[in-house]
């Protein structure tokens, strides 16, 4: 039974965006990442240890995979199948880690439909799960604040994604909607 | 109405708890205290001064668990938690043990006492106890006892009653389960943990989900099967070509149905397991639940429950209240 209908990025767009250069992709992350550990600092306080471990999330509908360490606010996008070092391995597909993100899905439900799988070390897993739930984030208001005066028509195009996708592109907690 | 204890192992968990209709929310320290020792998870002192002001702000309480049992010359520990909550604010700590109820009744006399589920207090004799001697308010029951037993209890003691409503099932006596600590060492009583993170290891083979727990294999999920926790008590295993689960299967409480039931048997509150899960479960849980206990004290039937795919085995049992053995 899935956790819930999740979409699926479709095969046609994965393969269309597979020869695309994955270093913006990394820069844009990484900024990204750097601004969420700066307006979120609770959240690598209670990764403690495991802050410093190498998370290699899996979206299983893209064709690639994103190698974080949290205490390094460092998000690397890599070709699938390319070998790196990682600590724990997470894999969904993109809308369930979306889902997680904003709050939307439980991650061991997640587990038990078996639309989320995790190897490697568990207890990182978990405290980066239990940290990102706790620091309540929400992805549409970050890139908007980083897209300075472009904000609003960031907000608005990220509003339809949202909508033309089924993705949760930003927290579903707060006030249900954008 | 009957009262609804909701869990929370983060402040934006408890957020969710109390923004959802919780009429108070459980929670703990981040240390071996309370029974949900897990990464990442729990309060420090001061999230927990934060989250009892947000929740006295919109009128709900807040109980602090601190429900493992001492270790010899570490009392020390648990009795700076009691003193932290009490300090705080708490409406109540949740304890277990006897030592540890003595502390509190005798060094903080205002405080409400809880005795919690890892207490194992299932018979009135053994209640009326720890309500004589320490002066405890509330009892949370053991996930061991039949609604008509439940009752009978209640015509026997004076004070409240929970039981578990919904959420993860322990299928033995709490408090009493060692289970855990013949593969890692570690156990929820002592250490907070059953099946600690550290000790769990999933891999893919060949399509089946296989779980490991330091090192013993206890599961292997077929695909597209419903994956369970790491638990011994629902590892399934093959003996003499019989392959099953020996304790029980991998389901989770859902007592929902049962709740005009458990009122007439004089329960004062529900308990809704769950402080190792995301406020995305809790919000659910108890929006679900709160309008469950609404509807029950109206007297209207029982809203259909629409939470399995949230739960263990995406199944649920009515546990103990109305237990059939195979």
């Amino acid at each position: 039974m899935p956790a819930a209908e999740l979409p699926t990025m479709p095969r046609a767009l994965a393969l269309a965006i597979r020869p695309l250069p994955l270093l913006p992709l990394s820069v844009a992350l990484g900024a990204v990442a750097r601004r969420m550990t700066r307006s979120h600092p609770s959240m690598l306080k209670r990764l403690g240890d495991h802050g410093g471990k190498r998370f290699l999330i899996d979206p299983t509908d893209l064709p690639f995979v994103l190698l974080m360490v949290p205490a390094r606010a460092s998000v690397t996008a890599l070709r699938r199948g390319e070998r790196t070092a990682h600590d724990a391995r997470l894999a969904g597909p993109l809308s369930a880690f979306l889902a997680m993100l904003h709050g939307a899905e439980d991650g061991d439900a997640l587990f038990f439909s078996r639309d989320l799988t995790i190897e490697g070390d568990t207890s990182a897993v978990l405290a980066l799960r239990n940290a990102i739930d706790d620091a309540e984030l929400d992805l549409s208001a970050e890139l908007a604040g980083a897209g300075g005066r472009f904000g609003t028509l960031i907000r608005r195009a990220l509003e339809r994604t949202e909508r033309a996708t089924g993705l949760a592109l930003h927290r579903m907690d707060d006030h249900g909607e954008f | 109405m009957m009262e609804l204890v909701c869990p929370a192992g983060t402040p934006a968990a408890l957020r969710a708890a109390v923004e959802a209709g919780a009429h108070a929310v459980y929670c703990g320290f981040a240390d071996e205290t309370n029974a949900r020792n897990f990464p990442g998870l729990n309060f420090s002192r001061e999230e927990l001064a934060e989250g009892i002001s947000h929740a006295h702000a919109r009128g709900a309480k807040v109980l602090v668990a601190i429900n493992t049992f001492p270790r010899a010359g570490a009392e020390a520990i648990w009795h700076r938690g009691i003193a932290d909550a009490a300090r705080a604010g708490a409406d109540a700590v949740i304890l277990a043990d006897l030592g540890l109820l003595a502390h509190a009744a005798e060094a903080h006399p205002d405080l409400r006492l809880h005795l919690s589920v890892q207490a194992a207090a299932a018979n009135p004799d053994a209640i009326n106890l720890y309500a004589s001697a320490f002066g405890v308010r509330r009892v949370v029951l053991p996930r061991v006892l039949t609604v008509d037993e439940i009752a009978a209890i209640n015509r026997e003691i004076d004070v409240e009653t929970e039981v578990f409503a919904f959420g993860g099932l322990c299928v033995m006596a709490e408090g009493r389960c060692s289970l855990s600590s013949y593969v890692t060492g570690q156990s929820p009583n002592m250490n907070g943990v059953c099946s600690p993170a550290s000790h769990v290891v999933y891999s893919e083979e060949g399509g089946d989900l296989v779980s490991r727990l330091g090192g013993f294999t206890i599961h292997r999920t077929p695909k597209a099967a419903p994956a369970p926790y790491p638990t011994l008590c629902k590892g399934c295993f093959t003996s003499d070509e019989q392959t099953g689960h020996i304790f029980e299967d991998p389901v989770s409480l859902d007592a929902s149905h049962l709740i005009p039931q458990l009122a007439r048997a004089g329960v004062s509150a529900l308990k809704i397991e769950g402080r190792q899960r995301s406020r995305a479960y809790v919000a659910q849980v108890v929006r679900a639940f709160r309008a469950a206990v609404e509807a029950e004290a109206a007297g209207q039937p029982m809203p259909a429950s629409a939470l399995a795919r949230l739960t263990e085995g995406q199944a649920a049992t009515a546990g103990a209240y109305a237990k059939t053995w195979r």
